[in-house]
Formats: structure tokens, C-alpha cells, sequence
């Protein structure tokens, strides 16, 4: 076991299986040097500039020769830069990597990871901040994970780069350097389309994903701590299929929901994982299910005061969980 | 209306305020009718309660000892505000005997805490676990501690793992929080505990010096500002038209100085000249029922009972009670009935239903001496009549000067309704009525 961050759990990653397996490559703008979040760092000078190819600034482009390469027999990683920049790339991705399967009937598959760092972490404004992970979710063939640990992120990278089929991996930019945890050393995959119960509880249930988890779990803590309220969190770690069945375990126990996610309310992940208990579980319900997301305003702002509006924090996200414990 | 409450180690009933009607959020208690250490019967009126749209006796809840007065007089309550503690006989003797603080279990009365609007909505998993159990929610004792009082999913699950009815002697311990000191201080304020309101000393105005002693500064009581409100919306709504009217009424002066004696003796109450204009006015409104109605926009609603709204002040305000159907009663029974309203009123004892109901005000401004008035509709009523001061003055009579007792009657009139025409010719029919009552006038 090492403690490791969650920037390094995802290069470690890489970097394990590039040397397990000749056909894993990782391509992406900048990545040569280690890329402009430092996530392929001294990779090039261990693999070469052939396996750690840069390339030019398309994502389109970068999304295709993956394809290519994975159509080929390869196991490509692409970097999208900033997942703000991978609209590009969204007909390469949804139209293609997610259709080859079904379009040759089987025989073709497209084993590619596209990374896409998201989430914002302050600063960073609208082509540094955004959550597109609803504009895929709902794509059929597509896998999306979003790890919110650093075991998690390396047990999916490893997962993602071994799954026969592209995978969509959201990495939240705010965990890069700001959460770190024991990853084990060597081979371990955490299972792609399972939730995980990161705290327990029994008076409200959360579930949410990415650095949104922290917060909640924060909040968590704190309630338990000085109301008495007892918090069950559930991270969802993979969007992309939701596991129905964890999130009906948990939705079960308590009976009030809140579903708490960086992205907008409206279409988001939280709007699906609502519909399914609602359909799945409506006379276990004790309260209306409750979302706690970002607004429906294009993007976050560069002023602080629009970025606080904008973006969940500890605060807000206890202030919810307290409210649904009342109700 | 009561929760469990535990202080100085009596646990007793909170009595709190009352919801006591749609719009009303909060009351002001005007007098306590009981001190701490009085044993109260359920039922028992506690306290008087102010608000803006009436005053009322506030019952207690239960039979027990009164332990501590948590509001104190003038001062105002939320709804749901703990009003006072009243302990049954056991737990007393339990507490006098073990000065130890005792936890509730033996509370006679197990009361449910959270009377709150959501306490009767139930969530699907609260209905499933109830019909899974068998419990049936709107009978059992169970505590809702959610959001105003709803009963949560943990509630029913509480009361199913403790056995059911057991659960609920067990008093919130939320519900067991001492109450502050300056409240309880209030219990060594002398309190009448006998005798009715008002008269000894004038009620609610704080008066307040401040800025300067130039001027200084009267609370707005509820009534006060009710009042304000129906006078404005009276006078900013109806076109008011004003006309006044002449009687002679030396004939019933004559009558009522003859049996006013007799009547008093016979029926323990005044004979007033209210009573026969009264009389008048119901007879003149048989005649044009125009006068017994409400503008409604699009129609005039006319009122087939006339209820009479009768203007009655006290010292700082002003009510009116109601005589329903007047129509049905004779010169005696409408004298009974303003003499009831009247002490009613002066007591500060009137209820809701005493004062809803009214079609047509008659206002006895003579009892002030006045002799004109331009009174302002009773909203939404169509006419509010006054009863000035009977005034001897010499008049021509048959080209004569004779001394007669003279009484104006003033009218208001809300102009949509009504115009010149039709109230000359009520208020000419009044004038008849009152007129043709003589020494041969029956009474009953």
C-alpha cells in the first residue's frame, strides 16, 4: 500500500499497464511533456515518444486515431485536454467509438479510454470548468466512470484500459492534488457499473459521484457530529451503467434521497438516478427525492462570488442533507 | 394543543396557543384567570385570549394544577406557543415526594407532540410500513418529529420496535427543555383568579415614552388595527352618500316613560329607545329588503334574514355584534338581546358567531349626545343607520309651536346599491314606524 493522490493513482495506472501490455499508448495534446495537469508525466522518457504521442490541437482528431488504433488492435489512451474541449470530438465518440460494436455486428469492437479532466477548481472559468458528463450519458455503448478516490481512479483506469468497449473516464480536476488515499501496490481493477457505499448510515441517503463525494462526506461527518444526523453516502464511481441495484439498496435504507452532482440539474445524472427510484421504489420513499446540482446557467463564472453561486461546496451540500433529514 | 413539558421536575401539559381561525398566526393573552398552584377542571377557562378578530376564553385542555405561566399578560404568542403547564394530581405528589427530577413515564395525559400541517400527510414508505403492521395512522400515538409534525418513516419504525401504545408516555426529551427564567417569573404575579374583564383597568395600551416628552406613543392593539383595516377598505370601496332624516317621537318617549319601571321589574333589563327603532328599522327593511344587501359586482345579493349588526363601544374600541333575525323578534326580546350583546361586549366576552352575520348596522350614537353623525358603512353591508339624541325643541305643528322630543336619524348609503329615491322612502317608513308606536303599543 502507498499513499498516493489521486493524479498519481491515475498516472500509475497508465504507467503500469503501458508496461504490462505493448498495446497500451496514451495520446493527447502535450502529453510528450507530461502533459498541461502533469497526468503523463515521465512517461515519455520510459516509453518513448511513440507510445506517449503528442498530437495537434484536435480532438477530433485525437478521438479518430484512437478509434483507428483500437479497431486495430490497439489499446489506446486519449487525453482530452480540458473535457470543455471535447465537444470536437463528440461525433467521433458517440457516432463511432459507441456504434462500432452494434454497427458491424460484433465484429468490431472499440477497446479506447478517453480521458476527460473536468469539474471546476476555481479560476478556472467556462473552458476550464465544465461537467459534460451528461451530454454522453445516455449514449448506448458508451461506458462513463468518475472516480472520486485515489483506489478508485487506479482500480478503473485499469478497468477502463481492459474493458473491451471505449470508456468515457471523467477525472475531477479538484481531486487531482486535493485527494489522496492508500492504493494498493500492483494489479487490482475496481469492477466497471458498481456503486460503492463510501459511508453508512440510516437517517438519509446520498448519491452523488466525483469531488462532490467529499463534500458530502465532510457534511456527513459534521451532522453526525453535531445533530445526531446520520448520513448514508453511496458513490456511484460509474455513470454509465448506473448500478440499479446499489442505488435501490441505499435509496431502500432510508428512504430520502438526495442526489448531489457539480453538473446541471437539468438532463443530469441526478434526473436518471430520481427516475429509477422513483419508478423502482416509490413505497420505500419518506420524502421527495432531492437534487442539489449546479444551476442551469451556461457555465461557472471567473468572479468568486458567481463561482460560489455556481459551485457545490461543504456548506451547501450540509445544508441540504440537514433539510432532507427534517423533512 | 398540548405537548408533554417537564420543569422543575414536574412534568405537566404545555397548553399552548390555539389555532383559532384560518388567517390567525399568533394571540395575545389579556388576562390569566388562574395562578400558578389553582386546581383547573378541563374546560375551566384559563386565560383570555386577544386577536384581532376576536377575543376569546382559552379552555384547559385538561383537569390538573396550574404550574407555571409562561406568557405573561399584553404579551402576544405565536400559535402552538406553550401558554402554561398544568400537572396532573399524581404527577405532583410524585414530585413532592422525590425531588428528583421525574422523566414523564407517569403522565397521565400522553399527549402527541406536533399538531403541525403536515402531520396527517403521509409518505408512501409510511403508508406501506402502517399497512404492513397494521397500524392505523390516523388513530395511533405516534410522535411525528419531521417537518411540521409529519410522521416519518423512522416515527412509524420507532413505534413499531417499542410495542405501540407504549411509545407514546415516553415524552420527547426536545419537549423536556426548561424554559427560560423570565417566563416562570411570571407565576408570582398576582392573578385574579375571579371576576370578569375590563372595567378595573383599561386593557392593552402600552403607553411609551419616547422621543421627547412632546409626544409619545400607543401600541396598536389587534382590534384597533382590524378596526383601521375594515374602515378603510369601507370607505375606499363603497361611494358613500349620506342623508338624514327627522322624527318625532314624543309619543314613545311617553309610552316607554310609562312601562319602563314596569318592564325593568318584569324582565331584569332596560327598555331602551334602541329596542323600538329597532323594531322600526326591521319593519322598514320588510318593506324595502334593497336596503338588506351586498354589492357583488356583477349582482346585488339581497339577504332574505335581516341580521342586525349593532355598533357597541368600549373604552378604546368598538364592536359589532350581531341580532340575527330581527325580523323574528318582538320590542322585548330585540330589548333582551341588546342588553345581552352590549354586556357581552363591555366584558370583552363576544365570540366569533356573536359578531359574523350582520346585513344592516344601526349605530346608537345618541348615547354619546351627539345629534348628527355620518356614520361609515359596516363592510360589506349596503347602509349603517344612526340613532341620534332625543332633543325636546319646539316645532310647527298644524301652524302651532308645540314642544315635541325630536330624534334625526342619519343613513349611509352605499350609492352602487341604493340611490335618493329608495332610502327616502326607508327612512320615511322608519319615520312612520317609529312614530305610530304610542301608550298602546304592545310590547311583546
Amino acid at each position: 500500500m502507498a499513499l498516493m493522490k489521486y493524479l498519481e493513482a491515475i498516472r500509475s495506472a497508465m504507467h503500469e499497464e503501458m508496461g504490462r501490455d505493448d498495446r497500451v499508448f496514451v495520446l493527447g495534446e502535450d502529453v510528450g511533456k507530461g502533459g498541461v495537469l502533469n497526468a503523463t508525466k515521465g512517461m515519455r522518457d520510459v516509453y518513448g515518444p511513440e507510445r506517449v504521442l503528442d498530437t495537434p490541437l484536435a480532438e477530433s482528431a485525437i478521438a479518430g486515431v484512437a478509434i483507428g488504433a483500437a479497431m486495430h488492435g490497439m489499446r489506446p489512451i486519449a487525453e482530452i485536454q480540458f473535457a470543455d474541449f471535447i465537444f470536437p470530438a463528440t461525433n467521433q465518440i458517440i457516432s463511432e467509438a459507441a456504434k462500432i460494436r452494434y454497427r458491424s455486428n460484433n465484429d468490431w469492437s472499440c477497446p479506447i479510454v478517453i480521458r476527460a479532466p473536468y469539474g471546476a477548481t476555481g479560476g478556472g472559468a467556462l473552458y476550464h470548468s465544465q461537467c459534460p458528463e451528461s451530454v454522453f450519458f445516455g449514449t448506448p455503448g458508451l461506458k462513463i466512470v468518475a472516480p472520486s478516490t485515489a483506489y478508485d481512479a487506479k482500480g478503473l483506469m485499469l478497468a477502463a484500459i481492459r474493458d473491451p468497449d471505449p470508456v468515457l473516464y471523467f477525472e475531477h480536476k479538484k481531486c487531482y492534488l486535493g485527494v489522496s488515499g492508500e492504493v494498493p501496490d500492483g494489479d487490482y481493477i475496481v469492477p466497471i457499473g458498481k456503486a460503492d457505499v463510501k459511508r453508512e448510515g440510516k437517517d438519509i441517503t446520498v448519491i452523488t459521484y466525483g469531488m462532490t463525494v467529499h463534500y458530502a462526506l465532510a457534511a456527513a461527518e459534521q451532522l453526525e457530529e453535531e445533530e445526531g444526523i446520520s448520513s448514508h453516502v453511496l458513490d456511484l464511481r460509474t455513470l454509465q451503467p448506473l448500478d440499479k441495484e446499489a442505488i435501490l439498496a441505499a435509496a431502500k435504507k432510508t428512504g430520502k434521497v438526495l442526489i448531489i452532482h457539480e453538473d446541471n440539474k437539468t438532463g443530469g445524472i441526478g434526473a436518471e438516478v430520481s427516475a429509477i427510484i422513483a419508478e423502482e421504489m416509490l413505497y420505500d420513499l419518506d420524502a421527495p427525492i432531492m437534487r442539489l446540482c449546479g444551476p442551469d446557467v451556461p457555465a461557472v463564472g471567473t468572479s468568486p462570488t458567481t463561482e460560489k453561486f455556481f459551485l457545490p461546496s461543504t456548506d451547501k451540500v450540509k445544508q441540504a442533507m440537514r433539510s432532507l433529514a427534517l423533512y | 394543543m398540548s405537548e408533554t413539558k417537564t420543569i422543575d421536575g414536574i412534568p405537566g401539559v404545555a397548553v399552548t396557543v390555539p389555532h383559532l381561525a384560518e388567517s390567525l398566526v399568533s394571540a395575545t393573552v389579556g388576562k390569566w384567570l388562574v395562578s400558578p398552584g389553582d386546581y383547573v377542571k378541563q374546560y375551566d377557562v384559563i386565560c383570555e385570549l386577544i386577536t384581532e378578530k376576536v377575543t376569546t376564553e382559552m379552555p384547559s385542555p385538561v383537569e390538573g394544577v396550574v404550574t407555571h405561566l409562561l406568557v405573561k399578560e399584553g404579551t402576544e404568542a405565536a400559535v402552538g406557543e406553550p401558554l402554561c403547564i398544568i400537572a396532573g394530581q399524581a404527577e405532583l405528589a410524585e414530585a413532592g415526594k422525590a425531588k428528583a427530577p421525574a422523566d414523564g413515564q407517569a403522565a397521565e395525559v400522553p399527549a402527541i407532540k406536533g399538531g403541525g400541517a403536515m402531520r396527517n400527510r403521509y409518505s408512501p414508505a409510511v403508508q406501506a410500513l402502517a399497512a404492513e403492521h397494521g397500524i392505523r395512522l390516523d388513530e395511533a400515538r405516534i410522535e411525528g418529529t419531521g417537518f411540521e409534525g409529519r410522521i416519518t418513516r423512522k416515527d412509524v419504525l420507532a413505534y413499531i420496535e417499542s410495542g405501540g401504545a407504549k411509545a407514546n408516555l415516553e415524552p420527547k426529551r426536545a419537549a423536556a427543555e426548561t424554559v427560560t427564567a423570565p417566563e416562570t417569573q411570571e407565576a408570582e404575579v398576582p392573578v385574579r383568579s375571579t371576576g370578569l374583564h375590563l372595567s378595573d383597568e383599561p386593557r392593552i395600551p402600552k403607553i411609551e415614552v419616547e422621543g421627547g416628552d412632546r409626544e409619545y406613543f400607543i401600541d396598536v392593539t389587534p382590534i384597533r388595527s382590524t378596526i383601521a383595516r375594515n374602515m378603510r377598505q369601507s370607505v375606499a370601496e363603497i361611494p358613500h352618500a349620506w342623508t338624514m332624516i327627522e322624527v318625532d317621537v314624543t309619543n314613545l318617549v311617553n309610552l316607554r316613560n310609562k312601562v319602563k319601571n314596569e318592564f325593568y321589574q318584569r324582565e331584569g333589563v332596560n327598555l331602551t329607545y334602541l329596542a323600538f327603532l329597532l323594531k322600526a328599522v326591521v319593519g322598514a327593511i320588510k318593506d324595502y329588503p334593497i336596503m338588506n344587501s351586498v354589492w357583488a359586482v356583477d349582482k346585488i345579493i339581497v339577504k332574505r334574514d335581516i341580521n342586525l349588526s349593532l355598533a357597541v363601544g368600549t373604552e378604546d374600541s368598538v364592536f359589532t355584534p350581531v341580532i340575527k333575525q330581527a325580523d323574528r323578534k318582538n320590542i322585548a326580546g330585540l330589548a333582551r338581546e341588546i342588553d345581552e350583546l352590549a354586556k357581552k361586549t363591555r366584558a370583552g366576552k363576544l365570540t366569533m358567531s356573536d359578531m359574523s352575520g350582520g346585513t344592516f348596522t344601526v349605530n346608537n350614537t345618541g348615547a354619546f349626545g351627539s345629534i348628527l353623525s355620518q356614520p361609515i358603512i359596516n363592510y360589506p353591508q349596503a347602509a349603517n343607520l344612526t340613532f341620534e339624541s332625543i332633543v325636546k325643541r319646539p316645532v310647527v305643528i298644524k301652524d302651532m309651536i308645540g314642544v315635541r322630543s325630536m330624534v334625526n336619524l342619519c343613513l349611509s348609503l352605499d350609492h352602487r346599491i341604493l340611490d335618493g329615491v329608495i332610502c327616502g322612502r326607508f327612512l320615511q317608513r322608519v319615520k312612520e314606524n317609529l312614530e305610530s308606536f304610542d301608550e298602546s303599543t304592545n310590547l311583546y
